[in-house]
């Protein structure tokens, strides 16, 4: 009796040690193969440009990857009913790699396979960073919608349509002085995380330019994340009419609702790290209405080409495109913008297409759905004006509260 | 008058930690085992407490007891099938082991069963925060009710375990195994009794945790647990008071720290007092020196 018990123990603790990661493995093996584009007619007279796309679109990560080849699946569609690029019709296959930096390099080789001359991808940061050594080598040309770390366009071939996130930092801090949003702000910051540390720094870095103060920056760390009564009141008692989170939503619902309890009631500011503070379960979403948040993307604004893409979005796939689907969607415009500025074609090599897309890169300005005359520096950072949405909320007759962003 | 306010909310924060550490300390003073997967216990408690009051809309009293109860049952549970059969293992670190594997097993179950997804707590106390000076200084409900029932905890398990026969057991099979079977005492009995008021005690913990702490996720028990294993340490673990003097201690020193000195440097304050005192008197500041037999 006595063995079997040590047996179950044993099974248990082999359990614990399994459980994380058959989630990954049941997902592992499925590899998105989906091409798009006009593969019967290749005969079209400037012939067939071969675009790849890289992203999860299985495992933890899949909503951004799954709004990537939505996005860009439109986007080729609509390129190649108006004529293609330099009279090239695109070809676009997408490949998964469940948020796996290794994955993401063997979906790079398959797709090299494939005879891909243009990469968009990787769609997530690590990830990206693993494949940019590849098309380094290669000097092929890489956009990555979303990779946002600094790291994930470190060669001269690579570019990102989004922010990085430091530069998240300067963007907000450049919008609440342009804007004239407060004059005294205080900053909560997680100073154990490598986003917000990175945002924080910026945004310090470029308030020093803008006509407000930071009155209080305050830190906290994976390991003391539930109370921020110091912090706030901190924040409190050096008069911030507005407190920055560069953070996750989950600590930022903590703080909402413990500065409700201390009484302080400041604007609040927040890179994409507070998307999701809406869908903290039970959460008492009336103590998020007002809260701003920097993002790219606003599915509800009422400029021509964001309703049109909306409406083609939802009609296609059943659902409202998220910003991740908006980067996507520049991303392939911007890349036919540069090719028609290199005048690529398509009997060029990877790399000479490569060097010539880097370069135009640099000498194109670009209106999309995430900014208005879009350029990029030789680093591939693009430069931008940030947008910046607020929480809404309303109440239905019932009294269930129900949150959205509003363009602002 | 800030400095009063942090006082508060350090008492505050200490007192979460220390009723957690009652729960350490029980157990390791009775078993002689550091059992890991305390703070899980809280997390599975507050969960519980969570459901029955979200989707059962079952009053939050009612809620608690339930959730002591299947707690309890799952103390003893896992007393029985993963620390008991390692208990005369040739090493101690087999059951430590076990502990930390039992840990990540329950988190791992709730990741599974509830999702990573951010709960937020609804408070189980209903009293209003108590204002002083013109509302200038705010003490919430949440923390007169987590130190009051630290103290009745406190007292409670101290006259439990000295003037009844089940506590005098306890005390009996802490100081030495083998004698106290030969003394007619159930020692498996004693140890699965004891795990079944720690994991109670966890569910109390789990409950009042977050309400002053309202983010409940598979994580959630896992850093106060730490720290407050930190805490009985401080106080001198297997010493009751000692667990909750040394919590509210940390979560003063803790505040201040963050308050006064550096934001950043917290845990860094923390655990420097913790060496400091260590060095000091190694058994923490209530803890007794036992002189081991030879």
């Amino acid at each position: 009796m006595k063995n079997v018990w040590k047996k179950v123990a044993a099974l248990c603790v082999a359990a614990a040690m399994a459980v994380p990661f058959t989630g990954c493995q049941s997902n592992g093996n499925s590899t998105a193969d989906n091409s798009t584009g006009d593969n019967a007619g290749t005969a079209a007279e400037g012939g067939v440009l071969k675009i790849g796309g890289i992203g999860p679109v299985t495992g933890g990560a899949a909503l951004y990857g799954i709004a990537v080849k939505n996005a860009a699946e439109l986007a080729v569609k609509e390129i190649n009913e108006n004529g293609g690029i330099n009279g090239m019709q695109v070809e676009f296959k997408f490949e998964d790699d469940v948020h796996d930096a290794e994955k993401s390099v063997n979906a790079y080789n398959s797709l090299k396979d494939w005879g891909m001359q243009i990469l968009m991808g990787s769609v997530t940061s690590t990830p990206c960073q693993a494949v940019v050594e590849e098309t380094h080598n290669d000097n092929m040309f890489q956009l990555t919608p979303s990779g946002s770390a600094v790291e994930s366009i470190k060669y001269d071939n690579a570019f990102r349509v989004c922010f990085s996130d430091p530069n998240q930092g300067s963007a907000s801090a450049k919008y609440i002085g342009e804007n004239g949003i407060a004059s005294k702000v205080a900053v909560i910051y997680n100073s154990s995380d490598v986003y917000s540390t990175g945002i924080y720094e910026k945004f310090a870095e470029e308030a020093e330019n803008q006509p407000f103060e930071i009155v209080s920056a305050e830190a906290f760390t994976d390991d003391s994340k539930s109370d921020f009564t110091v912090q706030i009141t901190k924040a409190k008692d050096a008069g911030a009419e507005l407190v920055f989170l560069p953070i996750y939503f989950q600590e930022a619902s903590l703080i909402l609702q413990q500065a409700n309890s201390l009484g302080y009631a400041p604007k609040y500011f927040g890179c994409d790290g507070l998307d999701g503070l809406l869908d903290v379960e039970n959460f008492d979403i009336s103590l998020a209405e007002g809260v701003m948040l920097l993002t790219p993307f606003a599915a509800d604004a009422t400029d021509d080409a964001t309703v049109s893409f909306v409406k083609a979005y939802t009609d296609a796939y059943g659902e409202t495109p998220i910003q991740f689907a908006a980067d996507a969607y520049d991303a392939l415009y911007i890349i036919k913008a540069a090719a028609e500025k290199a005048g690529i074609t398509a009997d060029m090599s990877v790399s000479d297409m490569g060097t010539a897309l880097s370069k135009a890169m640099t000498e194109i300005t670009v209106d999309g759905l995430t900014g208005s005359g879009i350029t990029w520096d030789a680093a591939g950072e693009p430069t931008k004006e940030p947008k910046a949405v607020k929480i809404v909320i309303t109440e239905a007759e019932d009294g269930t509260k129900s949150g959205a962003y509003a363009a602002m | 008058m800030t400095f009063l306010n942090y006082l508060i909310n350090g008492l505050s924060l200490g007192s979460v930690y220390a009723i957690i550490a009652l729960g350490y300390t029980m157990v390791y003073g009775i078993a002689k085992m550091l059992n890991f997967a305390h703070g899980d216990i809280i997390m599975v408690g507050a969960y519980i407490i969570y459901y029955s009051m979200t989707s059962f809309g079952i009053d939050p009293i009612l809620s608690i007891v339930i959730s002591m109860v299947l707690c309890t049952v799952l103390g003893v549970v896992i007393e029985r099938v993963a620390y008991r059969p390692l208990r005369n293992a040739s090493s101690s670190l087999a059951v430590l082991i076990t502990a930390i594997g039992v840990s990540y097993l329950l988190q791992n179950t709730a990741l599974l069963m509830f999702s990573a997804n951010t709960k937020t707590f609804s408070s189980v106390v209903a009293i209003d925060p108590i204002k002083l000076f013109d509302g200038q200084l705010t003490i919430s409900g949440e923390a007169i009710v987590t130190i009051a029932v630290c103290i009745v905890i406190m007292v409670g398990l101290t006259l439990f375990v000295n003037k009844t026969k089940a506590g005098q057991a306890m005390q009996a099979v802490s100081e030495d195994k083998g004698a106290a079977q030969l003394m007619g005492i159930n020692v498996n009995g004693t140890i699965a009794l004891t795990f079944a008021i720690g994991s109670a005690l966890a569910a109390v913990a789990g409950a009042l945790m977050c309400s002053t702490y309202p983010n409940l996720t598979p994580y959630t028990g896992t850093m106060p647990g730490i720290k407050a294993f930190v805490a009985a340490v401080f106080g001198g673990i297997g010493s009751i008071p000692g667990a909750m003097i040394g919590g509210l201690l940390i979560g003063i020193i803790e505040i201040l720290g963050k308050a006064y000195i550096s934001s950043q440097l917290a845990d860094a304050i923390v655990f420097a007092v913790l060496i400091i005192v260590l060095l000091v008197k190694p058994t923490g500041i209530l803890g007794k020196n036992i002189q081991e037999k030879v």
